[in-house]
């Protein structure tokens, strides 16, 4: 899969998690960025995005993740593995 | 909804929830509203986010008090005033094996032990003292799940200082508790956690990233058991269950094979799989639900597979038996009907997913499950928790033998050509009287439960109920009916507001079961009304009636018992007065009153 296929299926996450379709996102997305992202709206988003790509965040990448490009670039490695 | 009925795809639900909320708010009306306090001991965000969701699709509309993080017993204690005001419908605790707050070691001696369980439940036991003192509302509260490791290993569970057998300790005197308190429910999440498996339910990640007891992906299960309880408290449990015969009660054909071929009983593995969902749609009776069946079948091959020796559902265990070739959903609302209940309260267990569609866009509301191969059919129907058990009331056992007596009085009913002298034949004994404490629990189901024949459609908890009963400037009223062909227990409830400046007496809820329509029950109730109104100087009777989507037949209810219209809105609800006249005589001549 490569990084563009990660950006659409993940902005399809996005875009269910928060029931809005206008949503795209991007390599430097943040939370800061969507309204309703906030700190327990993430741990629903973190969960439906392991379910997506059928992978498993640990504990320290969920700590460290700081922007959207971070986030697809630790599916792309798990995928890859 | 399709996608909240069990089984469901819980990630989906995750996922979707806020696209299924938008939906069910634009689809649903007259949904019941309800304030639910949620009180944790861990981070509850994300279970009230999906017990929203199945509450709306039992037609409650919740309103939600979320404590601060882990501040449950601190709320109630010291009387957190957004709490207070908040007047809860219910409250929620939703504590875990994380909430305790010490648990014996290896070397523990076991006096201290014991010490250390009285120190514990006695945590829990004062804050659900004092819930019961200040709120007076249902309360649920989860029990102890197991925890993910176990340091004695096997002997976790058989020695004292093992936190196995200390949790099992401590659920134990919970579950007294709940037996002992009216109004008091357990959630079992020892039991959930088990049934999802406990390796995943208790994933470590969950509590130390995010303080959540149990896993994201095992939120929607906890929240559906969780929704369960709460539907039932509030009276929207469903009533009866609607079979199919052909590979859903045996394997096989009727019609085809022959009675005798039939897949039922220990000769081959199959017929034991479905020799045990017979047993367990049999157990169901005991719990209060009625059975039916709906079989594409002649009648005679129908009872002819009913009759097998091996069978363990017999034809009697049905009340109605519709065995034709109509279409299924006309049979299930034709079974509504002759058992006078609303189609919303069946359940249709059908092997064939076609037949479930048919019936489900025919007859919103019905619950239709996927109840996927035989070997699931236990599975899927008891995980559904249709008929949550909330309290077990001598009515619910006894509900098909009551059902089966009204069915019986029909048929005699046509071969008398007065009503009157039908009525009289039946030879009913009443009882009207003050609430009573054995009645509580019945007397508040019925103001949960009655949607016919209600006409002010107030719901109220069994502590409501006793405060009513208590109340000097109440009067209230149940009612008790008794013919020749059996008990029908306490069908009517009528509660009455005095206003001592106006001589008059106001009329706050009146209802009836729709078991006994047609009785001249409801006049045997006025009279009682009008009896204790005379004995307290009360000369005026105000009803009200209500309109929502059930209760139209009530409408002109005033009027047929001789009350004046002096009001009506342009929503229909309306306002009615009776002055009692000074010889009153009494409109009941057909039953015997103690009062």
């Amino acid at each position: 899969m490569n990084r563009e296929e990660v950006f659409d299926r993940l902005n399809e996450v996005f875009r269910d998690v928060f029931d809005d379709d206008s949503i795209t996102v991007t390599e430097t997305t943040t939370a800061d960025d969507i309204e309703e992202w906030d700190s327990l709206e993430h741990i629903n988003l973190l969960a439906a995005v392991e379910q997506e790509f059928g992978i498993k965040f640990n504990m320290g990448q969920v700590v460290s993740m700081k922007n959207v490009g971070e986030m697809a670039d630790i599916i792309i490695a798990q995928l890859g593995a | 909804m399709r996608e909240l009925e069990y089984p469901f795809d819980s990630e989906y639900i995750l996922k979707k929830s806020k696209r299924i909320r938008r939906q069910l708010l634009e689809e649903g009306s007259a949904f019941l509203h309800k304030k639910i306090a949620v009180l944790g001991g861990s981070t509850t965000h994300d279970i009230i986010r999906v017990l929203e969701l199945f509450l709306l699709n039992c037609g409650i509309e919740p309103e939600f008090y979320e404590s601060e993080y882990a501040q449950y017993w601190q709320d109630v204690m010291f009387d957190n005033p957004l709490l207070v005001r908040f007047e809860p419908d219910l409250i929620f605790i939703h504590t875990s094996n994380r909430n305790i707050a010490a648990y014996p070691a290896p070397g523990t001696g076991e006096d201290e032990i014991d010490a250390m369980l009285e120190e514990q439940y006695g945590h829990f036991a004062a804050m659900w003292d004092r819930i019961a003192d200040r709120y007076h509302c249902p309360v649920i509260q989860n029990n102890f799940e197991y925890p993910f490791y176990r340091i004695l290993g096997n002997r976790e569970a058989v020695l004292p200082q093992g936190r196995i057998r200390f949790l099992n300790r401590l659920n134990e005197k919970f579950y007294r508790y709940a037996r002992e308190h009216d109004d008091f429910y357990i959630h079992d999440i020892n039991y959930i956690s088990a049934a999802y498996g406990l390796d995943k339910w208790a994933d470590p990640f969950y509590w130390h990233m995010y303080k959540y007891a149990m896993c994201m992906q095992a939120i929607p299960e906890f929240s559906y058991n969780l929704a369960n309880i709460i539907k039932a408290i509030f009276g929207r449990n469903k009533k009866s269950l609607v079979l199919d015969l052909d590979n859903t009660l045996w394997g096989g054909v009727v019609g085809d094979d022959g009675a005798e071929n039939l897949e039922i009983g220990q000769e081959t593995s199959l017929g034991q799989v479905y020799s045990e969902f017979q047993r367990y749609i049999k157990a169901q009776k005991d719990i209060g639900v009625m059975l039916n069946v709906n079989s594409k079948n002649e009648y005679d091959n129908a009872l002819a597979g009913l009759n097998h020796p091996d069978g363990i559902l017999r034809p009697d265990d049905f009340l109605v038996i519709k065995a034709n070739w109509e279409p299924k959903s006309s049979n299930m609302a034709a079974i509504a009907q002759e058992l006078n209940i609303l189609p919303e309260s069946l359940v249709f267990v059908d092997d064939n997913p076609a037949e479930r569609d048919i019936v489900r866009t025919q007859l919103p509301g019905v619950a239709a499950p996927d109840i996927g191969t035989p070997e699931q059919y236990i599975r899927v129907l008891d995980h559904a928790g249709f008929f949550e058990v909330t309290n077990l009331s001598e009515d619910d056992r006894r509900r098909s033998e009551m059902y089966r007596a009204n069915i019986e009085r029909e048929r005699q009913q046509q071969n008398f050509g007065d009503y009157r002298e039908y009525l009289r034949s039946l030879e009913m004994r009443g009882t009207i009287k003050p609430f009573e404490p054995v009645y509580m629990a019945r007397i508040a189901q019925l103001t949960n439960k009655s949607n016919q024949f209600n006409l002010t459609t107030r719901r109220y908890t069994q502590s409501d109920i006793e405060r009513f009963a208590a109340d000097e400037s109440y009067i209230t009223r149940y009612g008790k009916l008794e013919d020749k062909f059996g008990d029908n227990g306490v069908v009517s409830v009528v509660i009455g507001r005095k206003d001592e400046a106006e001589r008059a007496l106001h009329l706050e809820l009146w209802l009836m079961s729709c078991r006994v329509l047609k009785r001249d029950m409801e006049y045997a109730m006025l009279d009682g009304m009008v009896h204790a109104c005379r004995s307290c100087g009360i000369a005026t009777l105000f009803g009200y009636y209500y309109p929502t989507a059930k209760n139209a037949m009530v409408r002109d209810f005033y009027g047929a018992m001789g009350f004046e219209k002096i009001r009506e809105e342009e929503d229909h609800s309306s306002v009615w007065r009776y002055d009692i006249p000074a010889v009153y005589e009494d409109k009941n001549t057909v039953i015997r009153v103690a009062e």
